[in-house]
């Protein structure tokens, strides 16, 4: 770690009030949809009913002749344009490179799920559009849908034609000969079959976009709610428009909420930018929360066979795992990365399990895509293995807590047998304050308690890890990732000491703008309204890869404590000349620079204001100015792990499931705003309970039609499901980030769903129940209903 | 949404008037109908906006019986003193419809008229007996209801009030629908002069009385007999929340629990 320069009234570990919020809780937030340009037009796109379908002909003319309409585009118009890219190669165990076949901006000649794009109408008003697209007359011919995984290979119904099969890739991962030696010698296997359930993402903000093309630079404006503009306007302009970067601003202004959804590069904001060329005007689309259901990438739908072998004492001796991960109808940005590089790898979990083997096979379906969604891969990793630690204490008759304990790693660095190196940790000590906390001891009188009410008690643990701080560079580009994976930030200290941090993290409900202003106040010796923070610009900030896996303290956080070591740096050589000193002997402390062992000093704005007015300057040997920047690319993930202990009460008569407690104790490293970590952390508990609980999506397995597309039928986790859960901490800094940081925002999502799973067992005294685990499963799980 | 006529009639007289326009229909609240015109599930070209009548709104108490005029919000069904002294039952169940925002808006006319299989008014208007008056008859509540989304009113017939004879005993009980939070099973239960009724939301295509329930509950008012019934489950609803078979198990366990909710007042 750098030295951390500490003013008196130190930001750092102070949960100051969220500055943002003033903005967002009075409605002066500005997001996409509240962007309007001068000559504004709306686009509507009609979407396939169908699954999966010829579209044999397309008829505009009638809805071309509308009032309003501007324009209308479909596939046939669109010829010459490329399909939207996958940003990870996978190569099969076979050595050949998955398939990938074509993502069309707009259909071409098959729809391949329900909601798939077939035309864009761009009108003078949104209800034009829309009335528009009402009359465009499409003659579909149905083909039988894919939609079932397990059949897929064998349906005789071919998703993509040039993929008879449906098989995306057939990866492997780790050392299978070693793992299939030790299960032959175990004295127990523990296995376990389940499916990890669809997710819709449901971002409070729907996916917008208004795309603006000016023939006076031959340039284009994108506003659009994303999470990463600069690899959004990277991957539009170079691997599908053919546009220079130079010529492309990409604006995500407010954007509320991703949770990996705003990641990806979508075909709607693609057809948009190159439509609005054609049309000469901006166009700007908002999804219906409709079309959120069907088109905003899904998350999870692995089904997994998990087996963990065992010697007589419960001691681990290997696992074997075998996936099916649905990819949906098309490759989405970063969809196959997810059950492959951000699952396998994660399957040590915090065990010393010498031997893993994991075969995933990726399957396309006539379903919406499937990407990356809060913790993309690592959930379901976390849900395998801390499934299967359960089930074996139970097979074993151990207590589920002494088994994880003996089976802990405890010496660091640790490289797992599935390729990653944990820096630091101390696994036993989250668990042993979430036992304390959780009142473990007290269960048994709880569980009596609610006995004698005629219900049922359960309690579940999850030690979950996970890789953050998405990642070193040349590590994912080994593995398969088509991007680097660093981040950047600029620090511009204004002649008036106030500093304006640009950024390329993104802000879509994390608080950055609060946090970061805290790291670099602090670093600075400022207060910290001194400091201004700016993200999701590529006008503005030099460079970003966006926030996405719990990534932006760590990765974003040190590429702007890097642009200020810089900026102390040369501030130090200004002061050296106005305090008549040597470089060497300045130091910098609460906010002000120091000639050693003297007590001759200059207050920061002092040498700010010297850099802008150089009168009295070294300008020979430096230039004026005080704005630096910097690209930091991490060394190793950052891998935040901690401990769950959820208690669940059912209600066998109904099987209504309450979680009676919730206690999380997580080990993030150092923490710069305890208050906004804790709302990181409630958020994705509250998502991963409702997935256990409540969510998944449902299709149709004749007609490939999602039946839940609505909050009618979707189930999303509410204020009246859930108790306030008890949040605490451990801290073991991560040794390779200068502020000992590893990341929060997804450990929630990640920790609970099994914590849950294995609570609600242990209650009804099952092995296995589904997710989610509705009222009637639990109903007929607790009275042997078939 | 697609565009529509609005009218908002200061009386009855007007109102049914404007309803005779082609493809005319009331608006009484609105919480279903614009919804579904909003999504473009539904269009007409007229809406008769019933709000404007002052003689539609308002609640009477007198001797036997709680009138609620059509056009009361459940808000004030809700909030209302004399419903909560007189029918404690039947202002739970207003509390207890959509959200704030949907009782704020919606009405009993409009809830009745819509008729939608899993509301909660329904359960109520057949659990207590009531009787639907229109401005051409009054109707029993047990002929009211007709099937899904439908009813006995004849086009053009306009919901004046409900009333509710105050029954000895009964309460509502609502296990609702973890998404949508309408019925999944709700079910009425009052004890009153006619003896005992049972009316179930939620379960079936329409509201329904489950009589099964109201023999045993004839037989001795107490929260076992009605959970020993068992239900068939045929003709139950089935779907991603419940199953046939589930609707039916917990027909039986609410009415337990109405049981003994109108037991505990």
């Amino acid at each position: 770690m750098t030295d951390m320069s500490q003013p008196p009234n130190n930001p750092i570990g102070q949960s100051l009030r969220r500055r943002e919020d003033a903005r967002f809780l009075t409605g002066a937030g500005q997001y996409t949809d509240d962007v309007v340009l001068p000559g504004q037009t709306y686009g509507v796109f009609l979407r396939s009913p169908y699954a999966h379908a010829r579209i044999k002909s397309i008829d505009t003319s009638k809805a071309k002749a509308m009032p309003g309409v501007v324009a209308i585009f479909t596939g046939a118009d669109m010829t010459g344009v490329g399909g939207l890219p996958c940003g990870w190669l996978i190569t099969s165990k076979d050595g050949t490179p998955m398939k990938e076949p074509p993502h069309p901006v707009l259909a071409q000649g098959k729809a391949r799920h329900v909601g798939d794009q077939v035309a864009l109408v761009v009108a003078d008003t949104y209800l034009q559009a829309r009335d528009a697209a009402e009359a465009i007359e499409v003659d579909y011919e149905e083909l039988t849908p894919v939609i079932d995984m397990s059949s897929a290979e064998t349906i005789g119904s071919a998703v993509h034609d040039d993929v008879p099969n449906n098989v995306c890739y057939d990866w492997g991962h780790g050392d299978k000969a070693a793992v299939d030696a030790a299960f032959a010698k175990a004295a127990h296997v523990t296995s376990l079959t389940f499916h990890n359930n669809r997710l819709v993402p449901n971002a409070m903000e729907p996916r917008a976009a208004n795309a603006h093309y000016t023939r006076h630079d031959d340039a284009y404006t994108l506003y659009l709610a994303n999470q990463n503009p600069h690899v959004e306007r990277l991957l539009m302009c170079a691997f599908v428009l053919g546009i220079p970067e130079s010529k492309m601003r990409v604006i995500a202004p407010d954007v509320g909420g991703g949770f990996g959804s705003k990641i990806f590069l979508y075909a709607e904001e693609t057809a948009l930018i190159w439509a609005s060329k054609r049309v000469g005007r901006p166009i700007k689309w908002t999804a219906e929360r409709s079309e959120s259901f069907l088109t905003d990438a899904h998350g999870r739908d692995h089904a997994t066979t998990a087996e963990l072998a065992m010697d007589a004492q419960g001691n681990f001796l290997a696992m074997r795992v075998k996936t099916l991960a649905n990819m949906g109808a098309y490759l989405s940005t970063f969809a196959s990365s997810v059950p492959t590089i951000l699952y396998a790898t994660l399957l040590a979990g915090q065990y010393k399990t010498p031997a893993i083997y994991c075969e995933v096979k990726a399957i396309f379906t006539n379903t919406t895509p499937v990407d990356a969604y809060r913790g993309a891969g690592r959930p379901e990793a976390t849900y395998v293995v801390e499934r299967l630690v359960e089930t074996a204490a139970r097979d074993m008759k151990m207590d589920p807590a002494q088994i994880r304990r003996q089976n802990f790693i405890t010496t660091f660095p640790y490289a797992t047998p599935v390729g990653l190196t944990y820096d630091t940790g101390d696994y036993a000590a989250h668990l042993d304050k979430a036992i304390k906390i959780a009142d473990v001891a007290g269960f048994p009188a709880r569980k009596a308690a609610s006995a004698a009410k005629g219900k049922l008690r359960g309690l579940g643990y999850s030690c979950y890890i996970e890789a953050c701080g998405l990642a070193p560079s040349n590590i994912a580009g080994a593995l398969g990732a088509r991007a680097g994976l660093f981040e950047a930030g600029e620090v511009r200290v204004h002649p008036t000491g106030t500093v304006t941090v640009f950024t390329g993290s993104h802000s879509h409900g994390q608080g950055h703008e609060t946090t970061f202003a805290q790291v670099v106040a602090a670093k600075l010796g400022l207060p910290v309204e001194n400091v201004e923070i700016v993200h999701g610009d590529t006008g503005r900030i030099p460079f970003g890869m966006g926030t996405y896996g719990s990534r932006s303290l760590s990765v974003g956080g040190t590429a702007i404590i890097k642009a200020v070591d810089k900026i102390i740096a040369k501030g130090k050589k200004i002061a050296a000349h106005l305090l008549e000193a040597s470089d060497t002997d300045i130091d910098f402390e609460n906010g002000e620079f120091k000639v050693k062992g003297t007590d001759k000093k200059l207050p920061f704005g002092a040498v700010a204001l010297t850099a802008y007015v150089p009168h009295n300057y070294p300008l020979d040997k430096l230039e004026p100015g005080l704005n630096e920047n910097a690209f930091y690319d991490p060394t190793n993930f950052t891998y935040p792990a901690g401990s769950y202990v959820c208690e669940v009460e059912v209600d066998p008569e109904t099987g209504k499931t309450t979680v009676a407690s919730f206690v999380a104790v997580d080990d993030f490293g150092n923490i710069v705003n305890p208050m906004i970590v804790s709302g990181q952390v409630h958020g994705g508990i509250a998502q991963g309970l409702g997935q256990a609980m409540m969510e998944g999506a449902v299709y149709d397995s004749g007609s490939g039609q999602l039946l839940n597309g609505s909050y009618m039928d979707y189930t999303m986790p509410r204020a009246d499901d859930l108790p306030s859960f008890t949040v605490d901490h451990t801290v073991t800094p991560c040794t390779h980030n200068p502020l000992g940081v590893k990341g929060c925002g997804e450990a929630g999502a990640i920790g609970s769903p099994p914590a849950f799973i294995n609570a609600l067992t242990d209650a009804l005294g099952v092995k296995d129940i589904a997710m989610p685990a509705t009222a009637e499963r639990v109903w007929r799980a607790a009275n042997k209903i078939a | 949404m697609y565009n529509f006529q609005y009218q908002r009639p200061g009386d009855r007289a007007a109102a049914a008037a404007a309803a005779k326009a082609a493809d005319a229909r009331y608006l009484a609240g609105g919480q279903t109908l614009i919804q579904a015109m909003k999504l473009r599930l539904s269009s007409s070209d007229a809406l008769v906006d019933l709000g404007g009548i002052a003689d539609l709104k308002g609640i009477k108490v007198d001797g036997g019986s709680v009138t609620i005029g059509a056009t009361t919000t459940h808000a004030t069904v809700a909030r209302s003193a004399e419903v909560q002294k007189a029918i404690p039952a039947l202002a739970e169940l207003a509390g207890g419809i959509g959200d704030q925002m949907v009782r704020n808006m919606g009405t009993i006319g409009g809830s009745i008229a819509n008729a939608d299989p899993a509301a909660c008014y329904p359960a109520a208007v057949v659990g207590l007996g009531a009787t639907v008056n229109t401005d051409r008859r009054s109707i029993p509540a047990d002929s009211f209801f007709t099937g899904m989304y439908e009813t006995a009113l004849q086009p053009g017939e306009l919901i004046v009030s409900v009333s509710f004879p105050i029954p000895q005993k009964a309460a509502y009980i609502k296990y609702k629908q973890p998404a949508s939070r309408f019925a999944l099973v709700g079910v009425f239960v009052s004890q009153g002069a006619g003896g005992v009724r049972v009316a179930v939301t939620g379960a079936k295509s329409s509201v329904f009385r489950a009589t099964a329930i109201e023999a045993a509950l004839n037989a001795s008012f107490t929260p076992a007999a009605a959970k020993a019934v068992k239900l068939p489950a045929d003709d139950m609803n089935s779907d991603l929340h419940g199953s046939a078979q589930y609707r039916a198990a917990m027909v039986s366990v609410m009415a337990a629990r109405a049981v003994e909710k109108a037991l505990s007042r």
